[in-house]
């Protein structure tokens, strides 16, 4: 049984990819427990290199902008890297408005985002 | 609002708890998709629905359970409006500081506001800041395919 009720955590070598398992990432809780999960594979499992898959999501809020941001913030302290990738069109349009697409490094795909490393 | 002009309308009030708005968030997102409004747009509307909720419910009334928050929606062939009233003291929206100022940017919140104003055609405060409206006025086809 899988350790995470949000995400579906997977690694490719060294690399751990994230898929969202909400495909409208909203509601108080749940960014709440997404945040959580997310921060545990960087604060308690020490995992250096991350990718955030958002294949599967098709909107998300601001509260969960803001905690991209807190794991970002978490990753680099741990001298990791983080990618996000496969952003649809309308959500990478907030990144753009927020100008949070000069802070996360954002790939067009899980290929792309692997290669980067 | 003139009632006449609005295909369809609500006006409800919910408890200070994020999920209670998800019902009417869905209602009117599901008027908007059987009018055939573009997806750009109805993607928009329920950014700006979101994030107007959710700082009514929280930043507004503070989850409170004694107080609530008063939706009124009318929409039209090209037109969707929105009221969002809560019971809170109230908020200076122009003293939020801009998210996209590069000390704010590693901000994880304030970006809810600049969020609306981006997707909607019109976002008005009432004076003592606990009310907001809403407007979003259809794109034309022409220009939603670009």
């Amino acid at each position: 049984m899988s350790a995470y009720r949000r995400l579906d955590v997977t690694e490719v070598g060294d690399v751990t990819v994230v898929n969202f398992r909400d495909q409208k990432i909203i509601e108080d809780l749940r960014i709440q427990e997404l945040g959580q999960e997310l921060f545990q594979l960087v604060e308690g499992e020490k995992r250096k290199k991350l990718v955030l898959n958002f294949a599967t999501v098709d909107f998300l809020s601001s509260a969960a902008l803001g905690k991209l941001i807190t794991l970002d913030k978490k990753v680099k302290a741990n001298n990791g890297v983080l990618k996000l990738c496969n952003i649809r069109p309308e959500i990478y349009e907030v990144f753009a408005i927020t100008k949070l697409n000069r802070l996360f490094d954002i790939r067009r795909d899980e290929g792309d985002a692997l290669a980067a490393f | 609002m003139s009632d006449s002009q609005w295909i369809w309308q609500c006006d409800q009030v919910i408890p200070s708890r994020p999920e209670a708005s998800r019902e009417v968030q869905e209602a009117i997102l599901a008027e908007l998709e059987r009018l055939k409004w573009p997806e750009h747009d109805v993607f928009g509307v329920r950014l700006a629905l979101e994030e107007a909720l959710i700082n009514a419910i929280k930043h507004g009334n503070h989850y409170d359970p004694a107080k609530h928050v008063q939706i009124r929606c009318g929409i039209c062939k090209d037109l969707v409006r929105v009221e969002i009233e809560d019971q809170g003291k109230g908020f200076d929206p122009a003293s939020v500081p801009d998210p996209t100022d590069p000390e704010n940017l590693e901000s994880p919140c304030g970006r809810g506001i600049m969020l609306m104003r981006s997707f909607m055609s019109r976002v008005e405060f009432n004076e003592t800041g606990n009310r907001v409206i809403l407007e979003k006025t259809m794109t034309p086809p022409e220009q939603a395919s670009e």
